[in-house]
């Protein structure tokens, strides 16, 4: 068991540019079941040796994939995803940055219902230790083990993964949630799979400024999770008003403060790290016997 | 990306949405020929700054003359505005708005934005306006109204009628607000805003409604697709360090401290300036480099950060996943010879090619001091400073 993808995956590649074929061939270098790609116009060919496909649908009937990662730039990624839920996918995780709000907006509300589960925009994607790699991560730094991990930042996941694995504490699946204000799958969503995953014993959330989605998981910790979490939170020392890289990582009106964010983590039961630096042994004071 | 007060006027007139009339000046006697076009025995001048609370700071003037409007534009081009939205330093006045003025009878709130927790649109109204919203929704959250729009199937004209009543306001006032909000909402969607606040939207004697004030946001992420909307940009009102950092596609923010930034990714830059808070120090900017950063944009990073006349140590930190450590490296390296890098250099490399990265590093004759982990390239960076 794990959550969102194993070794049972089946990944589909929409957007084959350089960045989409460059990490499909990573993906499937480490472990993961790539079966075609998605081109409309190339369909019929193939590209380092991963067949082209012109729709999401003949790619499905073709391979049975379950399962699609989304690198189509922003004009069309909101349309990909539509896609990739018309033709009920089990997951579809959208790595595009630079999606306009008005377009997700639709996008998410149109999901409404559907079969497919979306991970992102702008996430770095997933990754099942030694069992299947979705998006950008350096897989390499994961270990398989007991602990969930969900990020709405990328390289600061990494950060965290490598804490956890320095201290000899794998990791049951490592979840980036993405950074725009309107992502399909939330920390209280990445909680639920969490809780309800035998593998996984304790829980690592990585939240920044912005929005109130910590505040709603924290009170969703405390209500529905007997799983150890430990969080931290980025962005103490941003500037209000500032818009810090991510669409989503921005203080408006006073709210989405990290130190709100960190008090009602704290108030909630979550054990929250100090300074970037100590989330790994945050967590293994928290939930002792992790490692091994 | 924010415009102003006259441009966002111009785009409520584009729409349908009643603003009174009134003209742009950059001179005292531009000012009072548009005074006097307008032919109103009141006439508003208005410092044009991306700033609220402009009243308070002597940037509004209400005057009965063209004469006096010539007077008032004198006095209020060339100031320095200094206002709670301004940066330390204020902001130039370099062009007024000349409006027509009203016989003000009520003063509301009129916004609309995107609510991140719903994921649809909000129009937010309020009967409490010419005040800062945020004080009205501390004290008095019960006269904040708020509608949600559907993303799909947009707003509909009961919902407006809904809030007119609720407003307290009759029913001919409703049906001039339907049309008013059906614009503005027009307006929000078709160029893709991430914010629309009219404050105040007002009701005068003789039954109308106008936007007094008009505040635009846009979604950067659309500017693609509005070429119109992208040339409202003016560069005078931005952070010049921030603007450098845009034409290269890096994301910048500029702040006060002595350690300059450059880092992979948003989350992780802002972990940084937590670490170098953490440790004692503090940060002269946030800096993502961003996932596509190589040696041409490292070196462009690293001008950027130089241009800061405070900057007395850099941190580089980087966590390679995309990201290819070794050519971060050469980047740096090269950048630090180019461009003659006087002040202390810590690096941390981890994750994709770290090893050959450091390895890099150490081969150069440059003084880089290595880090291995976030806590120490912290302690190093301030320390640096410190000992600077």
């Amino acid at each position: 068991m794990a959550i969102l993808c194993d070794k049972n995956t089946k990944l589909l590649i929409q957007g084959m540019g350089n960045m989409g074929t460059f990490h499909a061939g990573l993906s499937r270098e480490y472990h993961t079941q790539v079966v075609g790609g998605v081109h409309p116009g190339k369909g019929g060919t193939e590209k380092d040796g991963i067949p082209i496909f012109n729709t999401v649908a003949e790619a499905k009937a073709a391979t049975g994939a379950n399962a699609s990662c989304i690198f189509v730039p922003p004009p069309g990624a909101a349309d990909a995803i539509l896609e990739a839920a018309e033709n009920e996918l089990d997951l579809a995780v959208c790595i595009t940055e630079g999606i306009p709000v008005v377009d997700m907006a639709r996008a998410k509300a149109a999901l409404a219902g559907s079969k497919t589960r979306l991970l992102g925009p702008n996430c770095p994607g997933v990754v099942t230790p030694e069992q299947c790699r979705i998006g950008i991560m350096p897989a390499a730094i994961t270990r398989p083990g007991p602990v969930g991990v969900v990020s709405r930042s990328g390289t600061l996941t990494y950060e965290a993964v490598d804490q956890l694995s320095r201290l000899g504490i794998g990791q049951s699946t490592c979840v980036g949630i993405g950074g725009d204000p309107v992502i399909g799958t939330n920390f209280i969503d990445a909680l639920t799979l969490f809780q309800n995953d035998p593998d996984t014993k304790a829980v690592v959330m990585i939240g920044e400024i912005g929005g109130s989605a910590e505040e709603e998981a924290a009170e969703f910790v405390k209500s529905n999770m007997d799983k150890p979490v430990a969080a931290f939170i980025a962005g103490q020392n941003a500037p209000p008003g500032k818009r810090m890289g991510h669409a989503g990582a921005i203080i408006a009106g006073g709210k989405g403060k990290a130190s709100d964010k960190m008090a009602a983590l704290e108030a909630n039961g979550v054990a929250v790290s100090p300074s970037p630096a100590e989330i790994g042994e945050t967590l293994a004071k928290h939930a002792p016997g992790l490692a091994g | 990306m924010n415009v102003h007060e006259y441009q966002a006027k111009e785009l409520f007139r584009e729409f349908g949405v009643a603003v009174p009339e009134g003209d742009l000046a950059t001179t005292p006697e531009e000012a009072e020929r548009a005074a006097k076009n307008l032919g109103t025995p009141v006439v508003v001048v208005k410092a044009q700054v991306h700033a609220g609370g402009r009243g308070k700071a002597g940037g509004v003037k209400v005057v009965k003359s063209p004469a006096d409007a010539k007077t008032a534009a004198s006095e209020i081009l060339g100031m320095t505005l200094h206002t709670p939205q301004t940066p330390p330093e204020g902001k130039l006045v370099r062009k007024v708005y000349v409006e027509a003025g009203s016989n003000i009878k009520d003063e509301l709130y009129l916004a609309i934005l995107f609510d991140r927790a719903a994921e649809k649109f909000a129009i937010v109204a309020s009967t409490e306006g010419g005040m800062e919203i945020e004080e009205v929704a501390e004290r008095t959250p019960e006269k904040i109204l708020t509608v949600l729009v559907d993303p799909n199937v947009g707003l509909r004209d009961y919902q407006t009628r809904d809030l007119g009543f609720q407003l307290g306001f009759d029913k001919p006032l409703v049906d001039k607000l339907v049309p008013f909000v059906r614009g503005l909402f027009n307006l929000f969607l078709e160029k893709d805003c991430s914010q629309v606040e009219i404050n105040p939207l007002i009701v005068t004697e003789e039954g109308d409604l106008f936007a007094i004030d008009g505040k635009v946001n846009f979604d950067s992420n659309a500017l693609y697709r509005h070429p119109d909307v992208a040339a409202l940009r003016d560069p005078e009102e931005e952070d010049p360090r921030e603007r450098a950092a845009a034409e290269i596609d890096l994301a910048y923010v500029g702040l006060d401290g002595s350690i300059g930034c450059m880092v992979n990714g948003a989350g992780l830059a802002m972990a940084t300036l937590d670490m170098i808070h953490h440790c004692g120090g503090t940060p002269a900017n946030f800096l993502d480099a961003g996932g596509g950063a190589d040696k041409e944009k490292v070196k462009e990073a690293f001008k950027l950060i130089l241009r800061d006349e405070n900057v007395k140590a850099i941190l580089v930190n980087i966590f390679g996943g995309i990201v290819r450590c070794d050519l971060i490296a050469e980047g740096v390296v090269a950048a630090a010879d180019e461009l003659g890098v006087e002040v202390p250099l810590v690096v941390r490399l981890q994750g994709t090619m770290s090893t050959e990265g450091r390895e890099i590093l150490a081969q150069s004759n440059l003084n880089i001091t290595p880090a291995e982990t976030l806590k120490e390239a912290g302690e190093l960076a301030v320390a640096a400073v410190k000992g600077a």
